[in-house]
């Protein structure tokens, strides 16, 4: 069994400002569940350790990741060609839970939209709501609207609600049914969401993010503060996670 | 062609080990590899308690390397003994056990629990910079060295590697201590403290501000004081420090390392160990050397 992938870049595009969506073919495709992520090499520069990207879709022979180009290794992804090689370990981590959910709710911020499209279409009639910073940075509306009702916000305003999606959220749960939210996307917006499905009652599910080395639990580096039956521990976001049920999550 | 290499008695059945600390217990890496075809392998920093480990971030990359401050994060040495070694044994490793302590008393302690069981080797951490107290507190002064070795060799059933820190001025004052307090070998380096400031926030980019840094920036740096440190002992030195590649492994070789050990290139290379295994063995044919112990030390210098 070998988790270490080469797979080949079958498209890429900037799809929003510094943001990229890339095609990948590789056999390991059926084996890459909602929530699950991608080590990936950056080569052809200064970027020593693998990055940690999630998959944003898979099927048919492709992987499909969605980044921002941030520091160096995201810039040096963003300038792989059609046809070129691209080193993976893949997949990695723990997903989403899909259980047997009659009414979903998956809730997304910025660059933590992109995961939750292959979870949006592997769950039933799920209700949506996606954060962004502006307009501009809007991605992936006309799939997201295939897979159920989209609710958007801007931080600045300018398309949907103007502010949090926490907002727009706590309307839906106080009049709708909802018997689990899962959510990706910045910490104090999962915090946020954390709180309501508290108030609620309701089991949510979070995807968190750290620093990462290894990417399969050997290094003990991305470490996540969180409590259960044994007490306080510090779990491992690449092996224990990235996805966590959120009341055992200390959110920093 | 013969890569064995024996270390204190014991046979490596080539010279590469893992580095303590990157390489878990084990199981990780051995979904990609059977773990016995290395040297040996030695496991994370064992303490005698179960440590939870630092706050995060603990991570930063640096230009060719990369700062970490983990803080043993460790189930402590008794789980090591029921639950990890013997997975370890059955998949028929030659396990090294990485023991780092608060005390003498804790380093005596773990040495005495680990005598009775299958681990092969111990190796004791007196350089961990990621710790407040014992740590690189032990390993930087050449009294405290030679004084720690003494009592652990007490209790230690299995052979002895001090590992040594570089954050010294003089690393062969410390190699010596150790070698004096009856060390059977010396194995460096561990890391080098470093720091790294995000300059729009004006924060370190780790939680403890400070860390140890590795990977292949540190190599030089290593491969002088594994070179330093040779003509400084006559006990079996593990080398490690920036390996990514068989030819780096002959370097340190060269400088006078009786085997080497390869830690954070496993994180950018899954097979590293197994690619370091394969590069020594083509040096070795393209030079026409039959017997890896026969380039140990074999630097041939200027002047
Ligand atoms: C499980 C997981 C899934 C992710 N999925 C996505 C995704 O789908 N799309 C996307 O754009 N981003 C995603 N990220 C964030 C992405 O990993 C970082 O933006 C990226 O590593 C930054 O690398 P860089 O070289 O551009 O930045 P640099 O600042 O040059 O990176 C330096 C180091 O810090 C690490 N680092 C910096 N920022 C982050 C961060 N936010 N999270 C983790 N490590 C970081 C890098 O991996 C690298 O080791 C994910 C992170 C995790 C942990
Ligand atoms: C994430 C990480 C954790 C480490 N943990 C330990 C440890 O528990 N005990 C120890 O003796 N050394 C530890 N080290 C040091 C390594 O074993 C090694 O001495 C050092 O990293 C230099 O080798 P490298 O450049 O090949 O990584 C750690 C290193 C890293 C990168
Ligand atoms: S990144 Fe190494 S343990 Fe998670």
């Amino acid at each position: 069994m070998s988790l270490e992938v080469i797979g080949s870049v079958i498209k890429i595009a900037e799809i929003a400002p510094n943001i990229y969506d890339m095609l990948i073919k590789t056999d390991m495709a059926y084996k890459c569940k909602p929530g699950q992520f991608a080590n990936i090499l950056c080569e052809g520069g200064n970027a020593l350790l693998r990055r940690p990207i999630s998959i944003c879709n898979a099927g048919n022979n492709m992987v499909k990741i969605i980044f921002e180009k941030k520091g160096e290794g995201t810039k040096l992804l963003s300038e792989y060609k059609e046809g070129q090689n691209i080193n993976m370990l893949i997949p990695l981590g723990h997903g989403f839970d899909l259980g047997d959910y009659k009414n979903p709710v998956i809730v997304g911020g910025g660059i933590g939209v992109p995961p939750l499209l292959y979870l949006a279409e592997s769950v039933n009639n799920p209700s949506i709501f996606l954060g962004f910073r502006s307009k501009s940075n809007i991605i992936l509306k006309d799939e997201f609207e295939k897979c159920g009702k989209t609710v958007i916000s801007t931080d600045d305003g300018s398309f949907g609600h103007g502010g949090l999606i926490t907002v727009p959220l706590k309307t839906h749960l106080e009049n709708n049914k909802c018997d689990v939210i899962m959510a990706c996307g910045p910490t104090p917006m999962l915090k946020g969401i954390a709180a309501l499905a508290k108030e609620f009652g309701i089991p949510c599910q979070v995807s968190m993010e750290q620093r990462m080395a290894c990417g399969i639990g050997a290094c003990l580096v991305c470490a996540c503060k969180t409590k259960n039956k044994d007490g306080e521990n510090f779990s491992h976001v690449c092996k224990d996670g990235p996805v966590f049920d959120a009341a055992e999550v200390f959110f920093e | 062609m013969k890569t064995e290499v024996n270390i204190c008695g014991i046979k490596f059945k080539n010279p590469v080990v893992t580095a303590s600390g990157t390489y878990g217990f084990g199981d990780e890496y051995g979904q990609f590899y059977d773990i016995s075809r290395l040297g040996a392998v030695c496991v994370k920093g064992l303490t005698l308690a179960k440590r939870d480990g630092n706050i995060p971030p603990r991570i930063a990359e640096t230009p060719s390397g990369i700062l970490n401050s983990v803080g043993l994060q460790n189930p402590g040495v008794d789980a090591f003994i029921s639950d990890y070694l013997p997975r370890l044994i059955d998949k028929g490793a030659t396990v090294i056990a990485n023991i780092s302590g608060n005390s003498i008393e804790d380093y005596c302690e773990m040495a005495k629990r680990l005598a009775g069981t299958k681990t092969h080797m111990l190796e004791m951490n007196i350089s961990c910079p990621n710790v407040k107290q014992g740590g690189m507190a032990f390993g930087t002064n050449p009294d405290t060295v030679y004084e720690i070795t003494k009592e652990v060799k007490k209790y230690a059933a299995q052979p002895l590697i001090v590992k040594l820190s570089p954050n010294v001025t003089d690393i062969t004052q410390t190699a010596k201590a150790a070698e004096a307090g009856g060390a059977d070998a010396i194995s460096l380096i561990n890391t080098l403290t470093g720091m790294k400031i995000d300059i729009n926030t004006r924060k370190p980019i780790l939680y403890n501000n400070i860390g140890g840094l590795s990977g292949p920036a540190v190599k030089p740096v290593a491969v002088r004081m594994v070179w330093q440190c040779r003509n400084a002992v006559s006990i079996p030195i593990i080398g490690m420090g920036g390996i990514a590649s068989g030819e780096d492994a002959i370097e340190f070789m060269l400088a006078g390392a009786n085997a080497v050990a390869v830690g954070t290139y496993n994180f950018v290379n899954p097979n590293a160990c197994i690619d370091v295994i394969n590069g020594i063995e083509d040096y070795m044919k393209k030079h026409n050397i039959d017997d890896i112990n026969d380039i140990v030390g074999k630097v041939i210098l200027n002047g």
